[in-house]
């Protein structure tokens, strides 16, 4: 600070920056990256391990052994689930109260606000059951959750008679602290969203729903399970929920230690553990691993069952058995083991889970990057946006904007209102235009919805020209400046805010924005950089997030089945808003896109 | 000299029921032990301990001080003649009562610590007189009694009145409180134990092993004291002391999952003798439902109906006091094996539950749902709920509604807390209509402690204790109103009034409530943090601002500084 009272090295310092300005910038924009990409070097990222007291040093002793019944129970589960054509609920029911659980039903119903192409459904009925087993000796003040969602054909059979069988088996144990409930839903995302609401009796997405008659005070921790075949090659750990959420990291760090306890193959993101940290290939399959949680945080959905617990303060996550062509078998008994095992630690929790990280990355699972480490690399891209606002001949806007002679205020404002007004269509727009569009074009809901957004998004990019009519008078070079002045600082605080809560979504966000919003002016060759722009729009980012997931999940598509990849997300990341409310649509919509409009207008500024 | 004739007397007792109405000119004090065993419709077992000592005194009258003590513990009756109490209940209970699979219990309790003290009305300072005693009865007990102080007590107008003699109404005198938290476990037990005329050495008490006891699915354990009448006429006075001890036992933790029970496989012993002290030694099990639903060995020719919570009902009796009880083998062990297989939930006639509501640590509704099963008969509840300061309720969002109608109660006592000081204070007389689900909801916003308020372990959350439901329910069969002495002692706790109703008291679950928690495991990060800010940021900034710069002049050269220093010698105005 003695730096900026000195005058002479205030100036010294100004200058610089401003000189250097465009270099200092560039060497930003390539340290934010190198940085992000060194994030998966091993020896840059610590060892997990394991911060709550409760679940370290007192180990358990897994007993549980019947993984053939529960097998068995999956067959007649199965019968039964065919028979009923759907959730076979007084089965269940009385399944469940046969192993002396309280047994409790909730029904719901909820109309989406357009078809769902990928999973076939618009108007949805359903019913969770669930069993609660009381603890002995407990005041019903605490409680555990399993889940298992009754999905529709053959998958998950095997996961609802794991849990019947558990049931059981805990049903018998004397050392419970915390009731433990057990709940088999339907409808896989809507029927947890169903009941998460009823059990908190709140209503936060128009979802009708009947009320919960029994509870157990407040759930700590859940587990949801995912298994859809007799023996898995690996057990595969979901963190990523609503929002890019995620819960605690001992949640991790516990399934990881009984995964070694028990000797079962254990991987995140579908990838094992590689030990050659100082090969290409080793840093390149870390790389990968990250770079797919990245991206499935950034998407904001809800990435399994565990995914809608995190909301109400539950760590949760998801374990689903993958049964791929490798020799290494592990049997329904081992898994119930291990779940057993988890709940058994969960249930010695003192306090809720809150030792370990929250904000975290996971190049493997048992290297983590916390967010002291990740944070640098977005700083680095957002600070370009500061440096730009102070020092490309923008600087004295601020003296000059202030006077009367500047242009007026209307010549700035016009432009902001108007693409906020644009980002307000695309966001109602699209669902609330679909009767139209059926009735005049011959697409189906789905379609219309995507397509009406597709074009509203495309419509806006005609908007500098319209409003430079709207102007009175010519744009002066004065306006652009004040209005990539108000922009710059706008994506600023967008990016920070974003990146705080999630900070995938904000880095990919600065990654393709900050370059060219940084160095856009209207003195620019117009046409090339128009083309420049658009490919970096936040829409063409979503286009090649699609592409580079398709391409780390190794299943690349061709350009037509990635396009058609990139229509279902836009529709899914509507639903997702509508029926769990994920943010990222409107942050897109309302503040992202708009704020993107408004660097174009600067390109177009005559 | 007196034991051994009282154990004589009991021996050629031919008929005890009939003895001990008598009053005895020479024994004054009285015991009377009991167990009440009743099978459970989900297939788990009650049993349900009483013991009575009657004390026959009356030192609060004459001012006396009593110093002999034959079956009444000493401890107990010190502490209320130094303390002017005039009732007092205390309660210890892990675990919950299932109301919707047992029933009503025979004496309810809520989960954790519960006292409630009448004082007597001489006592001038009521609060400082609850401080000592609760640090006493902390001794007693070996119970966290002395957490209580004034942030968890309160002076219910209504929900608590004295169950014994006298018709105390000022409840400047009452005061109650409970300490949700609280873990029960064998080091209560023992000195509850204690306070037995027998000890654990003879009678029932003989089958309290705290290895089976707390391997159980409820635990619970109370003493009550308070002033009642000798005989019908109420000529003279007594102290009852009445300890009771309530478990259930699970069906398939304890159980083995088999529907088979005996005094063996529930407490590991079986019963040999009676307390040669008591007057009365009995064992009831609950036959009602037999023989469709269970059989019991050995069979006794003993019957007995008596009408408790609104139902009749039939036991059959086992009276410790007589040799042939015990058969040929010197021992009882009664065996109940189920037949049929019952598990559905019950649909008591009064059911209260309670949760939380909302998400996020600001703000959050506490929902009290109170069910009134009875298909066309509407009666009035009395709630009572004591929530902690630190969640502020907004009593103007208090709404009660059944049917989804709004439910004026007819009456409301609320006292606001004051922060740091005394609990919030709710208690409302409300209808329930018949056949209906009544929803009482209250907004509250979470408040932010001190860094020391905050308990050691802060992300478990705080306690809210459970609210407590009192009410007349309209019985089905009509009570019995009148006192006799020969009342099994389960049946005679509570005073009955009239015959078309009793009193059941019903308390609902306590509640766990985060509250934002600070991150205590980087106080140092925060503080050097801070500090850092504090002094970099903050400073050089108002340095910036408040100071007014100047450039500096370029020094002279040389040259004029000498003719300036020969100048100032002068006299003369310097150069620049």
């Amino acid at each position: 600070m003695g730096l900026l009272s000195d005058p002479n090295r205030r100036k010294a310092l100004t200058g610089l920056l401003t000189r250097l300005n465009t270099p200092i910038c560039i060497v930003c924009y390539l340290a934010g990256i190198v940085w992000f990409m060194g994030l998966a070097f091993e020896p840059f990222t610590l060892r997990t391990y394991m911060s709550e007291n409760a679940m370290g040093s007192t180990m358990v002793e897994e007993r549980f052994s019947s993984g053939e019944r529960a097998l068995s129970l999956a067959k007649e589960f199965d019968a039964h689930k065919r028979q009923a054509r759907g959730m076979p609920v007084e089965w269940l029911v009385k399944a469940m109260q046969s192993r002396g659980l309280e047994v409790f039903t909730q029904s719901f119903s909820r109309k989406l606000p357009f078809p769902d192409e990928n999973k076939e459904r618009y108007m949805v009925r359903g019913t969770n059951v669930y069993g609660i087993l009381r603890a002995p000796r407990a005041p019903r003040t605490e409680a555990l959750v399993i889940t298992a969602p009754c999905s529709p054909g053959n998958t998950n059979n095997q996961a609802v008679a794991l849990l019947l069988a558990l049931a059981q088996y805990f049903r018998n144990q004397i050392y419970w602290a915390k009731d433990i409930i057990f709940l088999v839903n339907e409808h896989d995302l809507i029927g947890t969203q169903a009941w998460l609401e009823g059990y908190h009796h709140t209503n936060i997405t128009g979802m009708e729903y009947s009320p919960l008659q029994g509870r157990a005070g407040s759930i700590q921790a859940a587990l949801s399970l995912e298994l859809s075949s007799d023996v898995i090659t690996s057990l595969d750990l979901v963190l990523e929920g609503l929002n890019g959420q995620l819960p605690n990291l001992d949640l991790a760090n516990l399934f990881y230690a009984f995964c070694q306890k028990l000797g079962v193959l254990c991987t995140i993101q579908g990838k094992l553990q590689r030990n050659d940290w100082d090969t290409a290939e080793g840093y390149t399959h870390a790389a990968q691993t990250m770079m797919l949680m990245v991206l499935k945080q950034a998407c904001g959905r809800s990435w399994g069952d565990h995914g809608l617990f995190l909301r109400y303060h539950i760590e949760a996550a998801s374990v689903r058995g993958i049964n791929s062509f490798r020799h290494y078998k592990t049997d329904a008994t081992t898994i119930g083991r291990l779940l057993e095992g988890m709940v058994r630690k969960l249930n010695n929790l003192l306090e809720r889970l809150h030792q370990s990280y929250f904000f975290y990355l996971l190049p493997s699972l048992s290297r983590f990057v916390s967010i002291g480490y990740y944070m640098p690399a977005f700083g680095l891209l957002a600070v370009i946006l500061l440096l730009r606002v102070s020092f490309p001949g923008l600087c004295h806007c601020f003296s000059v904007s202030l006077q009367p002679s500047s242009p007026g205020v209307l010549t700035v404002l016009t432009p902001v209102v108007i693409s906020h007004l644009t980002g307000v269509a695309l966001y109602l727009l699209p669902v609330h235009l679909q009767e139209m569009a059926v009735e005049h074009f011959p697409v189906s809901e789905t379609e219309a919805v995507v397509l009406t957004a597709i074009a509203i998004y495309t419509a806006g990019l005609a908007l500098p020209h319209n409003t430079q009519r709207l102007l009175s008078g010519e744009g002066t070079e004065q306006g652009w400046k004040v209005l990539k002045l108000t922009a710059l600082l706008y994506l600023a605080v967008l990016l920070g805010c974003t990146a705080l809560i999630n900070f995938s979504l904000g880095f990919i966000l600065a990654v393709t924005l900050v370059p060219i919003t940084a160095s856009i002016t209207p003195h620019m060759p117009k046409a090339l950089y128009a083309v420049v722009m658009v490919l970096l729009s936040p829409a063409f980012t979503i286009l090649y997030c699609v592409f580079i997931y398709q391409e780390l999940i190794e299943a690349p598509v061709s350009v037509s089945e990635g396009w058609m990849l990139f229509l279902s997300v836009i529709s899914q990341g509507i639903l997702d808003h509508a029926l769990y409310g994920s943010l990222v649509y409107p942050l897109l919509a309302l503040f992202i896109y708009p704020c993107w409009l408004m660097f174009w207008n600067i390109l177009f500024w005559n | 000299f007196r034991l051994s004739s009282l154990i004589g007397h009991i021996s050629t007792c031919p008929s005890l029921i009939g003895q001990c109405c008598q009053r005895h000119p020479g024994s004054v004090d009285e015991f009377q032990e009991e167990l009440v065993i009743r099978p459970l419709h989900s297939g788990d077992i009650y049993a349900s301990f009483q013991f009575r000592t009657l004390w026959d005194t009356d030192f609060l009258q004459e001012g006396q001080k009593v110093s002999h003590y034959r079956l009444f513990p000493k401890s107990l009756g010190q502490v209320l003649s130094k303390f002017s109490v005039r009732e007092l209940h205390i309660s210890f209970t892990q675990g919950f009562w299932r109301t919707m699979q047992w029933g009503q219990p025979f004496i309810p309790s809520p989960p954790g610590a519960e006292l409630w003290v009448w004082f007597h009305d001489t006592v001038s300072d009521v609060d400082g007189n609850w401080k000592e005693l609760t640090n006493v009865l902390s001794g007693i007990f070996c119970a966290s009694l002395n957490f209580i102080d004034l942030t968890n007590t309160v002076q219910p107008s209504a929900s608590f009145k004295p169950l014994g003699l006298g018709n105390a109404t000022d409840h400047r005198f009452l005061r109650y409180a409970t300490l949700p938290r609280e873990i029960v476990c064998t080091e209560n037990l023992t000195p509850w134990k204690k306070l037995l005329p027998c000890g654990s050495k003879a009678g029932l008490a003989v089958l309290l092993k705290s290895e089976k006891l707390f391997h159980s699915s409820f635990h619970s354990q109370a003493v009550h004291i308070r002033p009642v009448c000798q005989d019908e006429q109420c000529t003279s006075k007594a102290w009852e002391l009445r300890q009771t001890l309530n478990v259930v036992f699970d069906l398939y933790t304890a159980g083995q999952g088999k529907k088979e029970w005996s005094l063996f496989k529930m407490f590991s012993r079986t019963l040999t003798e009676a307390c040669p002290l008591a007057t009365s030694s009995k064992v009831y099990v609950d036959i009602t439902d037999n023989p469709e639903l269970f059989e019991l060995s050995p069979a006794t020719p003993l019957l007995s109906q008596a009408v408790v919570l609104g139902d009749r009902r039939t036991y059959s009796v086992f009276d410790l006091t007589r040799a042939e009880t015990f058969g040929q083998l010197r021992s009882l062990n009664l065996l109940l094996r189920w037949k049929g297989d019952g598990g559905e939930m019950l649909r008591p006639l009064l059911h209260a539950e309670r949760y939380v509501a909302g998400f996020g640590l600001q703000t959050g509704e506490i929902h009290t749902v109170i069910y009134n099963n009875h298909p066309y008969r509407a009666f009035p509840v009395l709630l009572m709920d004591s929530v902690p300061w630190y969640l502020q309720l907004y009593i103007h969002t208090l709404t009660v509604t059944s049917k989804s109608r709004d439910n004026k109660p007819s009456y409301i006592h609320y006292q606001p807390a004051k922060d740091r000081h005394r609990p919030h204070l709710l208690e409302m007389l409300i209808q329930l209509p018949p056949h209906s689900m009544t929803e009482v909801t209250v907004q509250f916003e979470r408040a932010l402690l001190k860094w020391t308020e905050y308990t050691p372990d802060p992300n478990h959350g705080f306690y809210v204790g459970s609210s407590v439901v009192s009410a007349l329910v309209p019985s089905m069969v009509a009570m019995n109103t009148n006192f006799t002495q020969d009342q099994p002692l389960f049946s005679s706790f509570v005073p009955v009034k009239e015959e078309s109703s009793y009193f059941v008291r019903v308390y609902t679950e306590p509640l766990l409530v985060n509250l934002p928690t600070p991150d205590f495991s980087m106080p140092y990060n925060v503080i050097c943090l801070t500090c850092t800010v504090v002094a970099v940021g903050y400073g050089s900034f108002y340095n910036l601002l408040t100071r007014t710069f100047q450039v500096d002049e370029p020094s002279l050269p040389l040259a004029k500084r000498l003719a300036n220093l020969i100048r100032r010698i002068r006299g003369v105005p310097l150069l620049t």
